[in-house]
C-alpha cells in the first residue's frame, strides 16, 4: 500500500528541478549572492598574496555555507506555501523518502553554486583551485552542509521567523562540516604532503554518515508536530 | 470490512497541547457514504479531529481507524483511504495544474494520465491545465485541490473550511463539486462555519464545543433550527 522509496525520491527531486528550471530563484539568488561575497573577499584580499593564498578556502567555504542558507530556506518555503508539505504528508508514502527527495534536490543546487564558484574562484583569486581533491571536498563538504541544512529547514519552517532560526541552529551545526572542509581544502591549495590533509577528507566523509544516519531518524519527529 | 461496518471509527480520542486540552475523549462512528458536517465556533477542535483522522496530528490518547486500518501503527494504510481538501490550496504555485496532479498521482503509485484529464474536466479546468498555479484565482486553486484529493478515489474525504475565501460563484461550484462527490460514493467530513451549506449539504451535522461533541443528529434540518442549535451550545450567535 505504501508507495516505494525511489518513486517518491525521483517525484521529488523531478518536481523541485522542473520548478527551479521554470523560476530560477533558488539557485540564481545563491549564485548572485556567491559571486558579490567572493568579489567582496577578492578586493579585500587584493594587495595581500599571502593573505590571499591563507583566506580562499574559507572564503570558499563560507560562501557556500551562507549562501546555502539562502537556498535551504527558499527550498522549504516552496513546501510551506500553500501547505504543501501537507500534501506531501497525506500520501501513502515514507517519512524519510520525503527527506531523501528534499535533500537531493537541496544538493543538487548547492552543488551547482559550488561547481561554478571553483573556476570563478581561480580566476579572480589566481589560485588554481580545480585540483580533483577539492572536487571531492566540495562534494562532501556540499553534501554535509545540505544534510543538516535540510533537516534544520524543516523545523525551521514551522517557527515565525524560519530564515533567522535556521541561520542560528544551522551554523553551529554544520561547524564540523566547515572546519574538515576548510582545513582539508587548505592542505590541497597549499599543496602539503597528501598525508597531512587526507585526515581531514576522512573525517569529513564520517561526520557526514554520522549526519546522514541521525537525520534520517530524526526526519519523521521533526515533520510531525 | 462489512458494508454496514463504519468506516471511521474514533474511540475516546483526546488530544492537547501541553496543558491544553483540545479535544476531550470524543466518540465518533461514521458509516460509509454519510456526509457529517462539523460545526464549532473557532478553536473548539474541528481542525484538529480532522488532522488526526488525516494523521496530520498525532492523538493524546484514544484510537482513530479508517476502514478497519488503525492510526499511527498503520497509517499509511489509512493515508491511502484519505483524501484532504483545506483553506490552503496544498499545491505547489510554480507547477502548472496538471504538473501538480502528476506529481501526486506518482506518490499515490498512480500513472493514469486519463484520470488526470478527467478530473481536470470534473472540476472546470482542462482549458488551463497547463497554467502555472500561481496564475490561478482562489476559487481555481481550491477546484484543483479538490482534483487533488480525489486522485487516488479515496474513500473518504476531508474538507477544513473549503470555503475561506472563496466568493459566491466559487462557493456554488464548490458545492456541486461536494454533492458529485457525495452522490458518487465517498464518505465526507467538512469542517465549517457555513451553516446554511451545512444544512443543504450534509446528511449529518456533528456539533463540536470546547472539544467535546455537544450536539450528533442525523435527521434533516433547516439551516435556521441548526443555527437555534448551534447558538444553544455554542453559546455564539450566527452570521448565516
Amino acid at each position: 500500500m505504501t508507495t516505494s522509496f525511489h518513486t517518491v525520491v525521483l517525484a521529488i527531486i523531478q518536481k523541485d528541478l522542473q520548478a527551479e528550471l521554470r523560476s530560477r530563484e533558488l539557485v540564481a539568488t545563491m549564485l548572485l549572492f556567491s559571486l558579490l561575497s567572493v568579489l567582496v573577499f577578492s578586493f579585500a584580499l587584493e594587495l595581500d598574496r599571502v593573505a590571499e593564498e591563507q583566506a580562499v578556502s574559507g572564503v570558499l567555504w563560507v560562501t557556500l555555507v551562507f549562501a546555502s542558507l539562502l537556498g535551504l530556506n527558499r527550498s522549504m518555503a516552496i513546501e510551506s506555501d500553500n501547505a504543501s508539505m501537507d500534501a506531501l504528508l497525506l500520501a501513502p508514502i515514507h517519512r524519510s523518502a520525503i527527506f531523501a527527495g528534499k535533500l537531493i534536490s537541496n544538493f543538487l543546487f548547492t552543488l551547482a553554486v559550488g561547481v561554478l564558484l571553483l573556476p570563478l574562484m581561480t580566476l579572480l583569486f589566481n589560485i588554481n583551485l580545480l585540483s580533483g581533491w577539492l572536487w571531492t571536498v566540495l562534494l562532501l563538504g556540499t553534501l554535509g552542509i545540505c544534510v543538516t541544512g535540510t533537516l534544520l529547514a524543516t523545523m525551521a519552517i514551522q517557527t515565525r521567523a524560519p530564515s533567522a532560526v535556521l541561520a542560528i541552529v544551522q551554523l553551529p551545526v554544520v561547524l564540523p562540516i566547515l572546519l574538515a572542509s576548510v582545513t582539508a581544502s587548505n592542505g590541497i591549495i597549499g599543496d602539503l604532503p597528501f598525508s597531512d590533509w587526507i585526515a581531514w577528507v576522512q573525517i569529513l566523509a564520517v561526520v557526514n554518515l554520522i549526519y546522514i544516519v541521525l537525520s534520517f531518524l530524526m526526519f519523521a519527529y521533526v515533520i510531525e508536530e | 470490512m462489512s458494508e454496514s461496518a463504519p468506516i471511521i471509527e474514533i474511540e475516546q480520542l483526546s488530544k492537547a497541547y501541553g496543558y491544553v486540552p483540545v479535544l476531550k475523549k470524543i466518540d465518533l462512528s461514521v458509516a460509509k457514504g454519510q456526509f457529517i458536517a462539523l460545526l464549532g465556533a473557532n478553536g473548539s477542535g474541528k481542525s484538529t479531529l480532522l488532522k488526526m483522522i488525516a494523521g496530520l496530528v498525532k492523538p493524546t490518547g484514544g484510537i482513530i481507524r479508517v476502514g478497519g486500518w488503525e492510526m499511527p501503527k498503520e497509517a499509511e494504510a489509512v493515508r491511502a483511504q484519505i483524501g484532504m481538501v483545506s483553506h490552503k490550496a496544498l499545491l505547489y504555485n510554480n507547477l502548472t495544474a496538471r504538473e501538480n496532479l502528476r506529481f501526486f498521482s506518482r506518490l499515490y503509485a498512480l500513472s493514469d494520465d486519463n484520470r488526470i484529464n478527467d478530473l481536470l474536466k470534473q472540476v472546470g479546468l482542462e482549458k488551463r491545465a497547463d497554467s502555472l498555479v500561481n496564475t490561478f484565482s482562489r476559487g481555481m486553486q481550491q477546484r484543483l485541490s479538490i482534483a487533488r484529493a480525489l486522485l487516488h478515489n479515496p474513500h473518504v474525504l476531508l474538507f477544513d473550511e473549503p470555503y475561506t475565501g472563496l466568493d459566491q460563484d466559487a462557493g456554488a461550484v464548490l458545492d456541486e463539486l461536494l454533492k458529485d462527490a457525495h452522490q458518487a460514493g465517498h464518505t465526507i467530513l467538512m469542517a465549517t462555519h457555513q451553516l446554511d451549506r451545512a444544512a443543504r449539504l450534509a446528511d449529518r451535522i456533528v456539533i463540536i464545543n470546547r472539544g467535546a461533541i455537544a450536539f450528533d443528529n442525523t435527521q434533516s434540518l433547516s439551516s435556521n433550527e441548526i443555527s437555534t442549535l448551534y447558538s444553544q451550545t455554542t453559546g455564539l450567535a450566527t452570521a448565516r
